[in-house]
């Protein structure tokens, strides 16, 4: 039953990484693609976590957290550039 | 077993929460409101699954609170950051926009296509 | 040198990091961690701590500290709900602006705290801090004016940080 359940939550978040897909494709600036690869990141995150446990691998945590951390490095880059050139 | 399903339920929740988030990006008119429903409406979906992870494994609750709290901290910072990078350079806001007022404080620097 | 209480102070935090990141008490693991503590603190120069930082022992500012964590918390909950009504609502009752709020806070630590909450509750956005006046993006802008506006989404979390921060 449990399992199930998070069987079932996995699916509803790979649906959402797909909408965030979308966004990410269609843009339309690259300001707009930045916010879809941190909703991404933001999804993949936790999705990560459950799939740690449902395959019983504590490993996959400390993926979760240097994969959140590197792409707040990464927004955070861009933004900067974005406001003042590097 | 009861605490299993109840954390999973919680999962199942938290999961929602993520995917309106990536429908809110999908849907909204403009960059300020898809961060605004993108990057936002994630948080709760984040601390609810790592909460519901945490109950049905407690032994693993103290790293799900640390990846809880790490997104809480730097969440804020980097749609801050890519907001105000945003308005600066001009991302145009919907029409549906009933004020600025951050428009009238500085000139608006037209730069390159970000 | 004058940085140096802040560094001693960074140590502690960092040092609790490493241990809750590594989930073990093993001595070789505290050793190491106490190094990295130190490099991190060193090289950071102390920030963002400062030998004010400590005052957040003090009892009443301890007890509203402990406080704003329900209440934030409860904001999120609120906020959260809110904004995913907007979404899934096939009209979306959306009319976003960008409008000032003043602050009473006067420490930027305090200011920082208080813009990380208001981004943290969804359906308010810091853009830019300019002084005591944060320019705030809202999804739904149900009052224009400063006094407004401020009401609406500061003083909520200026009760608390005023203590805490203060």
């Amino acid at each position: 039953m449990a399992n199930l359940l998070l069987e079932l939550a996995l699916a509803i978040g790979a649906a959402g990484t797909l909408l965030a897909v979308v966004r990410l494709v269609k843009g339309p600036r690259a300001a707009s693609r930045a916010v879809a690869l941190d909703v991404l990141t933001l999804i993949t995150m936790p999705m990560m976590a459950a799939y740690g446990l449902y395959a019983g691998r504590q490993i996959y945590l400390d993926v979760a957290l240097v994969y959140g951390i590197l792409s707040f490095l990464g927004v955070t880059a861009l933004a900067r550039y974005a406001d003042r050139g590097v | 077993m009861v605490h299993h399903i109840v954390g999973a339920v919680f999962v199942l929740i938290g999961a929602l929460f993520l995917f309106l988030g990536a429908l809110g990006i999908v849907r909204m008119p403009d960059l300020y409101n898809r961060m605004q429903t993108g990057t936002k409406a994630t948080t709760l979906g984040n601390v609810l699954t790592m909460l519901g992870l945490g109950i049905m494994h407690p032994a693993w609750l103290l790293k799900l609170t640390l990846i809880a709290l790490f997104v809480l901290f730097t969440n804020p910072i980097s749609s801050h950051a890519l907001a105000r990078a945003a308005h600066r350079v001009g991302v145009p806001m919907t029409p549906l926009t009933v004020k600025d007022t951050l428009k009238d404080k500085k000139p608006v620097v037209k730069e390159a296509e970000v | 040198m004058q940085r140096l209480p802040s560094i001693l102070i960074a140590i502690g935090p960092l040092w609790l990091l490493w241990i809750a990141l590594t989930g073990s008490t093993d001595p070789e693991e505290l050793v190491a961690g106490g190094i990295v503590a130190v490099l991190v603190a060193v090289l950071a120069g102390g920030e963002p701590f400062s030998p004010a930082s400590l005052k957040i022992f003090q009892p009443r500012r301890f007890a509203y500290a402990l406080a704003y964590i329900p209440y934030m918390i409860w904001a999120i909950i609120v906020a959260n709900f809110d904004v995913a009504r907007r979404v899934i609502a096939p009209k979306m009752p959306i009319r976003p602006g960008i409008v000032t709020v003043k602050t009473k806070l006067k420490t930027p630590v305090g200011r920082l705290a208080l813009a990380n909450s208001i981004t943290l509750t969804p359906g308010t956005l810091t853009v830019d801090i300019c002084g005591d006046e944060l320019c705030i993006h809202w999804i739904y802008v149900a009052h224009e004016d400063i006094e407004g506006a401020t009401r609406e989404i500061v003083e909520g979390f200026e009760k608390y940080l005023e203590v805490i921060f203060g």
